[in-house]
C-alpha cells in the first residue's frame, strides 16, 4: 500500500513560550511495497514523522493517505498499521503468545477469529520469527533480539497495511543487529508490505532501505536509493552525514589550490577561498608527489579495521588530521608505520560552496 | 551468633560503621519491640490451652470478629477502587487543584485517627451534616457496621492511592501506546494491560489497607458506638477487658490480631515477590 | 500523544467523580472541624483553648514528639544504613521485625508496654519498689509512641538507599572520607528527600497517636491527657465544641504537614522541569 505523505507540519510547545518546529511543512510519496529509512540525527524530527504516519501524534496541518484512503483523522487503532516499538515495548506480564494474540483479541466479537484460527495464526507468526518454542515464555526470559522478534510478530498478526518501526535494533548489540536487518529485509520481501523505519545509523539505513530520506533540523533533505545517495549528495549535511569527512580549504588562484606548503591542481575552478571535502576512501597514497598534487602528510596513527587499514594523517597545513582508508596490500606496499612520510592525491573532490553540488577528479587513481 | 557477624562486616566491608548500626540497631530492636512482646508470650503461657481456648471462644468476641473484618474486607475493597481512581486521575489528567487534591490524598496518615473519629462520627450522627440527610432515606452509618466500614475506609485510604501512584507514573507510554496500535480499545486495554501492571501495587496496596483497618482502634470506635455483639470491634474488646483488669483476656485476644496481621503481612511480602520475579525473568 | 482514556468524555467523568468522592470523604471532614470548633464563636474557641486542661495536654504532646522524633531518626538512619550497606545473617528478619508495629493495633501495642511496666508486669514490681512509674505517666507514653512510630523513618530510607546503591560511598572510601564525612556529604544529599518525608510521618503519627497511648496513659485529666486523649475525653463528656477546639489544633498540625510536603513536592517538580529544560 502507498503512503502520500502531503503538507505535514508539526510544531511543539504552547504559543508565546518556546515552541519548537518539529517538522517543516514535508512531503513524501512511498510506494507500494517499499522498505523506506527515514535517516537524521537526534532532533531531526524522523521519530516526530514516524509517529504522525502512525497517528501516536496529530499533525498541525497536512494530509496523509493510504493508498486512496485518507487516514489523517483516523484513530490510531483503526488505521491499520503495524508498530516495533525501540524497546520492544513488550506486554510484560503476558507470555509470548498472548503478546503476539493481543491485536486478534481485541478485535470486536463480530470481526474475531475464532480460538482455533487465532492459534494457528499466531503459531505461524512465531514460526515465521522462528520463536515456536518460546510461545509460553514470558518476554523477561528472552534476549533483546528475540523481544524484538516477539514485538515484530506482534505487530504483523493483523495483517497491516503499513509496518513502521522506530530504530527497531537501536537497543541491540552489533551483531544481533546485523542479522536481524537481513532477517527483516529477507520477510519484507517475502510479505510484500510497505515498510518505514527510523534510525540514525547510517550504516543501517543504507544497508536496509529501498530509499532513504535524509533528515535534519525538521526538514528533507533528500530522498534517494542508498546507491545515489552516496554518490551525488544533494548538500554539504548529507554529504557528512553519511560517512566521515576529510576538509581542504585553500586559495584557487590559475587553477591552482594552495594551502602552505601544500598545492593542488584543481581543474576549471574559479579564483577565490574555497572548501573542498573528500571521504577516506577518495584519498591514494605513494611516496612520491607529481605535478598535480603535492600534499605532504605524515603517518599519525594505524588502525586495521577490517578488510581495510585506517591511516590517520597529520601536516601542519591541515587544521584537523584526514582520515585515509587504504586495502592491506597497499598498507604494506607503503609500509605505513606510525611516522612514515607519504604523499596524498585526492581521487575525487567535492565542493558545496558553488550553486549545485560539483564532484572533482583531479588525479586519475593508478 | 552476633560476634560472628561482627567478624564478617569487618573483613569483607569496605563501608563504615557496621558495628556502630548494628549495635544501635539491635539495642533498640530489642528493648523496643521484641522485650514488650515477649511480655505478652510471658503472659500466655500461664495460660492453659483450654483457658486459651475459652478466653478467644466467647461469643461477644467472635461477633466482634465477623464485625471487624467485614468493616476492614468492605473498606479494603472501597479503597481499591478509591485509590485506583485517585492514582489514575492523579496521573494520567491535569486538571485546577491538582496539587491540593494530591496533598489532601495524605490526610487520614497526618490527622489523629482520634479526631478522624469525633468528626465522622458526629458528621454521621442523625443531626450531622451528613446523617441529616441519610435518615429520611432510612440509611444510617453511625452505630452501624456501615460506620465502622467508613471510618475504616478513610483512615486508610493513603494505602492504595500511594502504592499504585508510582507504579502508573513509571509506566512508559509506549505500553499504552503498543496496546492502541494493535487495535486495542480503552476498555480492553484497560483490563488487559494496564490493570495487569498494577496488580501488584494494587494488592498490596488493599492487603496494607485491609491490615491497618484490622487494628484501626481510634477512629472506628466513636461512630461504632460499641454495642455488644453488633458494633463491638476486636480492638474495642481488648481495651474493654483491660478497662476490667482482665489482662489474661486482653493478651489472647491481643495474640489472635497480632497474629493475623503478621500472617497477612508476610503473605503480601511472599506473593508480591513472586510477582515481581515473573516480570523480571523468574519462571511463572 | 495518544493515551488509554484520552478522551475528553472518559476524562471528565473520571475527573468529576474523583473530585466529588474526595470533597465528600476528605474536604468534608476536614471542614467540619474547624466549622464545629466554631460553633460558637471565636471567644468561646479562644476559652476553650485556653483551659488549663488544654494547655496541659498541648505541653505533654510537645513534651512526647520532642523525645520521639530524634529518637527514632537517628534509628531509622542507623537501621537503612545497616540493611542497606551491609550484609549479614538476620538481615531479613531485622527488615521484618520492625515492620511490626507497623501492622499491630495500636491498642496491642499499648497491651504489651502494660503487660512489661505495669503493676503487676515483668518489671512493674522491681519499679514499683525503685518508686519509678513508667505506666499511666509521660515516660509510657513516649515508649508507647516510639513503638509505634518508629518503622517510618527506616521504611522511606530502605528502599530508596537500595536503589542508590553504595557506589558513591564505596567512592567516597577509596577517597579516604571518614564515616562521618561519608554520611554527610554523600549519603545525607541523597536521601535527603526522604528523611524529610519520614520525619514528618513520625512527627504526625506522635502527636496523633491514640489507641496505643489510651492504654498506657490512665487518662488523668491535666497529668497524662495528651491532645487526642483530650478530645476524646471532652466528646465523651458531650462538650463538642470543647472537643473540636482541640481537634481543630490537631488538624492544623496536620494540614501544615500537608502543606509542606505539597509546597516541597512543587518546588522540587520545578527544578526538575528547570534541569529538563536546559
Amino acid at each position: 500500500m502507498s503512503i502520500r505523505i502531503a503538507n505535514i507540519a508539526k510544531t511543539y510547545g504552547r504559543p508565546g513560550r518556546g515552541r519548537t518546529r518539529a517538522l517543516e511543512p514535508i512531503d513524501l510519496d512511498i510506494h507500494d511495497g517499499e522498505l523506506i529509512g527515514l535517516l537524521g540525527p537526534s532532533g531531526s524530527g524522523k521519530t516526530t514523522l514516524l509517529r504522525i504516519v502512525a497517528g501516536l501524534e496529530q499533525a498541525d496541518s497536512g494530509t496523509i493517505h493510504f493508498a486512496e484512503r485518507d487516514v489523517t483523522n483516523v484513530h490510531v487503532r483503526d488505521r491499520r498499521i503495524g508498530f516495533v516499538f525501540q524497546h520492544y515495548a513488550l506486554f510484560r506480564h503476558m507470555s509470548v503468545y498472548d503478546n503476539v494474540a493481543f491485536g486478534l483479541n481485541a478485535l470486536p466479537r463480530r470481526e474475531r477469529p475464532s480460538s482455533a484460527e487465532i492459534r494457528s495464526r499466531v503459531m505461524q507468526l512465531l514460526e515465521m520469527v522462528r520463536l515456536q518454542a518460546f510461545a509460553e515464555r514470558f518476554p523477561a526470559q528472552l534476549s533483546g533480539g528475540q523481544q524484538q522478534r516477539v514485538a515484530l510478530a506482534r505487530a504483523l498478526a493483523l495483517k497491516p497495511d503499513v509496518l513502521l518501526l522506530d530504530e527497531p535494533f537501536g537497543a541491540l548489540d552489533a551483531k544481533v543487529r546485523q542479522e536481524l536487518r537481513r532477517w527483516l529485509r529477507h520477510l519484507h520481501e517475502e510479505l510484500h508490505f510497505t515498510s518505514l523505519f527510523v534510525t540514525h545509523d547510517q550504516e543501517e539505513a543504507l544497508e536496509l532501505s529501498d530509499r532513504v530520506v535524509v533528515m535534519s533540523d525538521g526538514r528533507i533533505e533528500q530522498v534517494d536509493t542508498p546507491d545515489a545517495l552516496y554518490r551525488q549528495p544533494a548538500n554539504r549535511f548529507v554529504f557528512e552525514f553519511l560517512g566521515d569527512v576529510n576538509r581542504l580549504e585553500g586559495d584557487v588562484r590559475d587553477e591552482t589550490l594552495t594551502c602552505g606548503e601544500a598545492r593542488l591542481a584543481v581543474p576549471g575552478m574559479p579564483d577565490g577561498r574555497h572548501e573542498l571535502l573528500l571521504r577516506p576512501h577518495e584519498i591514494h597514497l605513494s611516496e612520491r608527489d607529481d605535478a598535480r598534487a603535492h600534499l605532504p602528510v605524515s603517518v599519525s596513527a594505524v588502525v586495521p579495521v577490517g578488510a581495510e587499514v585506517r591511516l590517520e594523517l597529520e601536516a601542519d597545513w591541515l587544521g584537523e588530521p584526514w582520515l585515509a582508508s587504504v586495502g592491506h596490500e597497499t598498507f604494506e606496499r607503503l609500509d605505513a608505520k606510525r611516522g612514515k612520510r607519504l604523499f596524498a592525491h585526492p581521487v575525487r573532490l567535492h565542493r558545496f560552496d558553488a550553486e549545485r553540488p560539483q564532484t572533482l577528479s583531479p588525479v586519475c587513481a593508478s | 551468633m552476633i560476634a560472628n557477624a561482627f567478624a564478617i562486616g569487618r573483613q569483607r566491608r569496605v563501608l563504615p560503621g557496621f558495628g556502630l548500626s548494628l549495635g544501635i540497631s539491635l539495642t533498640f530492636v530489642s528493648l523496643i519491640l521484641l522485650l514488650p512482646l515477649t511480655s505478652l508470650v510471658g503472659q500466655l503461657s500461664q495460660l492453659s490451652w483450654s483457658q486459651y481456648w475459652f478466653l478467644i471462644n466467647d461469643p461477644r468476641l467472635l461477633a466482634s470478629y465477623a464485625v471487624t473484618l467485614l468493616g476492614a474486607g468492605v473498606a479494603a475493597l472501597f479503597n481499591a477502587a478509591f485509590g485506583l481512581l485517585m492514582a489514575w486521575v492523579l496521573v494520567r489528567y491535569d486538571f485546577p487543584g491538582k496539587r491540593l487534591v494530591d496533598a489532601l490524598m495524605d490526610l487520614p496518615f497526618a490527622l489523629p485517627t482520634a479526631v478522624a473519629g469525633v468528626t465522622l462520627a458526629t458528621l454521621y450522627s442523625n443531626n450531622g451534616w451528613v446523617g441529616r440527610l441519610l435518615e429520611p432515606l432510612g440509611i444510617s452509618v453511625a452505630y452501624t457496621w456501615v460506620g465502622i466500614a467508613l471510618a475504616m475506609a478513610f483512615t486508610s485510604i493513603p494505602f492504595v492511592v500511594r502504592t499504585v501512584q508510582p507504579v502508573l507514573e513509571d509506566l512508559p507510554a509506549e505500553v499504552d501506546e503498543a496496546a492502541v496500535t494493535l487495535g486495542a480499545r480503552d476498555g480492553h486495554a484497560f483490563r488487559r494491560v494496564i490493570l495487569p501492571h498494577l496488580w501488584p501495587a494494587l494488592v498490596t496496596g488493599t492487603g496494607l489497607a485491609f491490615v491497618r483497618s484490622l487494628g484501626e482502634f481510634g477512629a472506628v470506635i466513636f461512630i461504632a458506638g460499641g454495642k455488644p455483639y453488633e458494633t463491638e470491634i476486636t480492638s474495642l474488646m481488648i481495651f474493654v477487658k483491660l478497662q476490667e483488669y482482665d489482662y489474661a483476656g486482653a493478651s489472647a485476644v491481643a495474640s489472635i490480631v497480632l497474629a493475623t496481621s503478621l500472617i497477612l503481612l508476610l503473605a503480601i511480602n511472599l506473593w508480591q515477590g513472586r510477582f515481581i520475579k515473573r516480570l523480571h525473568g523468574g519462571r511463572p | 500523544m495518544i493515551r488509554i482514556g484520552d478522551a475528553p468524555a472518559v476524562r471528565r467523568v473520571l475527573i468529576g467523580t474523583a473530585l466529588v468522592l474526595t470533597a465528600l470523604f476528605l474536604l468534608l471532614p476536614l471542614v467540619a472541624i474547624f466549622a464545629q470548633a466554631l460553633m460558637s464563636g471565636l471567644d468561646v474557641y479562644w476559652q476553650n483553648l485556653s483551659d488549663q486542661y488544654t494547655l496541659a495536654a498541648i505541653g505533654l504532646t510537645l513534651l512526647v514528639t520532642l523525645a520521639t522524633v530524634p529518637i527514632n531518626l537517628v534509628f531509622g538512619v542507623f537501621l537503612a544504613w545497616l540493611v542497606t550497606r551491609f550484609d549479614f545473617p538476620g538481615r531479613r528478619l531485622l527488615q521484618t521485625l520492625i515492620d511490626i508495629p507497623f501492622a499491630v493495633s495500636p491498642v496491642v501495642a499499648g497491651l504489651v508496654y502494660l503487660l512489661l511496666y505495669g503493676r503487676n508486669g515483668w518489671l512493674g514490681g522491681w519499679l514499683d519498689a525503685h518508686d519509678i512509674q513508667i505506666m499511666f505517666a509521660w515516660p509510657g507514653i513516649v515508649l508507647a509512641t516510639i513503638f509505634v512510630t518508629c518503622p517510618f523513618v527506616a521504611r522511606e530510607l530502605i528502599p530508596l538507599m537500595q536503589a542508590q546503591g553504595a557506589r558513591e560511598e564505596e567512592a567516597a572510601v577509596t577517597l579516604g572520607a571518614s564515616g562521618w564525612t561519608i554520611f554527610r556529604r554523600v549519603t545525607l544529599p541523597k536521601i535527603r528527600h526522604a528523611l524529610f518525608y519520614g520525619v514528618i510521618l513520625t512527627n504526625a503519627r506522635a502527636v496523633g497517636e491514640f489507641g496505643a497511648v489510651s492504654v498506657v496513659a490512665g487518662a488523668i485529666r491535666g497529668e497524662t491527657n495528651t491532645l487526642p486523649l483530650q478530645v476524646e475525653q471532652l466528646y465523651q463528656d458531650y462538650n463538642t465544641v470543647g472537643a473540636f477546639t482541640s481537634a481543630s489544633l490537631l488538624a492544623l498540625l496536620a494540614l501544615l504537614a500537608l502543606l509542606t510536603l505539597a509546597a516541597k513536592a512543587a518546588l522540587e517538580w520545578r527544578a526538575a522541569r528547570r534541569e529538563n529544560a536546559s
